[in-house]
């Protein structure tokens, strides 16, 4: 229970991105489409979930015994940037199709600041293995969640004629801050 | 044409409200003066130096695994910035929480590694890092002055090394300020608005580029066809002379003739 209060508590209420604004240059860049959205969302997904895993059991068993806790940082991002690396070896290896899928959105996840966001929290806040995986799962399914209904709602707009100034970007902002909003009406549910 | 001068292309290629990098940070921080200070001078600094050392490494880096080495290059200034700022600053480092760490994958710095650093000598390098670091501190500030006046009615400013406030200036009454400004539909909603604000501006400056380029067109169109003309009348004359001169032949050939 307590765990799904976690998972709850990160996907809707303490959401990553409309709440702590990570992960947004992203949401930007990517949302004219559902497709690439829920791709990028897919990748988001399998990358926060593995690099935590990796991340966790490196700053337990190896950062802490040797008291090298300022190298979180630089070991952290590494290993993001080299799993995100393998990830996209791996299937363009082995699952061709996927790989095609999800196309650009994975060598970009390196500097999503959702991923490094999720990674530091799961230390700093003192999560056991399970609580991480279960933190790590929301944060990346409250991520693909925000931004497929933002893909949604943009992929309308494209097509509405607008004052030139708010074309593209900015709209999509004051579509954000219209969301932010909507979502602030569910802190407490938990 | 006309270029942009230094202020107008702090503008014109905003970091932040035209080129859409590093917009995590600036949503998170921009709640106080205090904050958009630290963290402009932050990524102008880590800007700087990764911008210097990748551009000293250029050629050394291969290609394949530049991306992972610019990330350690930029993660190891950074880090090297957070333990400056908890130890000589903690109160901004409180303040500011994660996102001192988050510079790392500000896109900004990895996109200027990418874009400037790796081509260009040390000095350009410098320049752009300076240029860009400008727009962005510009950028935030703009941000932080409107949220801070419309959500906590005023402005503060505090000295980051000792906490003292060095300037405090309030103007709305409590009941008169929204609250929502501070959190993060705030943030989304002055940055939509100002993004478009900066947008307008470089359409406008666009459009008188294109105005410029279409008159710099005609004017030449103009040219060649006056130099056409020209050039189609001193034929015309050369021809005529030509004709005249035969007919002067001609006549003095029959005068011969008669003669």
């Amino acid at each position: 229970m307590n765990y799904l209060s976690l998972f709850l508590n990160t996907v809707l209420i303490d959401n990553v991105i409309l709440v702590h604004f990570f992960g947004f240059c992203p949401l930007l860049g990517v949302t004219n489409k559902k497709k690439s959205a829920s791709g990028m969302g897919l990748a988001v997904i399998f990358v926060i979930v593995g690099s935590s895993a990796i991340t966790w059991s490196l700053y337990r068993y190896i950062l802490r015994p040797l008291h090298l806790e300022y190298l979180e940082l630089v070991t952290f991002i590494l290993v993001i940037a080299s799993f995100v690396q393998f990830i996209e070896m791996f299937l363009k290896r082995f699952v061709p199709a996927l790989y095609k899928s999800l196309g650009i959105f994975l060598p970009l996840i390196t500097t999503n600041c959702a991923v490094l966001y999720a990674t530091m929290q799961n230390i700093s806040k003192g999560y056991g293995f399970t609580a991480t995986m279960v933190n790590a799962l929301g944060i990346s399914v409250g991520f693909f969640f925000v931004v497929y209904v933002f893909a949604t709602l943009r992929e309308r707009l494209n097509n509405k004629k607008l004052y030139r100034s708010f074309q593209g970007n900015p709209i999509a902002l004051i579509i954000a801050a219209l969301m932010a909003l909507a979502f602030s009406g569910l802190a407490g549910l938990v | 044409m006309k270029k942009p001068n230094f202020w107008q292309s702090l503008l014109l290629e905003n970091p932040l409200f035209i080129q859409y990098l590093g917009v995590c940070a600036v949503l998170g921080v921009t709640t106080s003066l205090d904050n958009a200070l630290g963290m402009s001078v932050i990524v102008l600094l880590v800007l700087l130096c990764s911008n210097v050392l990748i551009s000293l490494l250029r050629k050394l880096i291969p290609n394949e695994v530049r991306i992972p080495v610019f990330i350690v290059v930029i993660a190891t200034f950074v880090s090297i910035a957070e333990m400056l700022v908890k130890a000589y600053a903690p109160i901004l480092y409180d303040n500011m929480g994660s996102f001192i760490s988050l510079v790392v994958v500000n896109c900004i710095i990895l996109g200027r590694a990418e874009a400037c650093a790796s081509k260009s000598n040390i000095a350009d390098s410098a320049k752009d890092a300076l240029v860009q670091g400008l727009g962005y501190a510009i950028a935030q500030f703009s941000m932080s002055i409107i949220r801070s006046f419309f959500g906590n009615g005023g402005w503060s400013l505090s000295n980051p090394f000792t906490g003292n406030q060095i300037f405090e200036l309030t103007i709305l009454p409590e009941s008169l300020r929204l609250g929502f400004f501070t959190k993060a539909m705030g943030g989304f909603l002055t940055f939509g608005i100002l993004a478009a604000i900066f947008t307008g501006y470089k359409n406008r400056w666009d459009d008188a580029r294109k105005e410029e380029l279409r008159q710099e067109r005609i004017k030449a169109a103009l040219k060649l066809k006056a130099e056409r003309e020209a050039a189609k009348a001193a034929k015309l004359a050369e021809e005529k002379a030509k004709e005249e001169a035969e007919a002067a032949k001609n006549a003095a050939n029959t005068a011969e003739a008669a003669a």
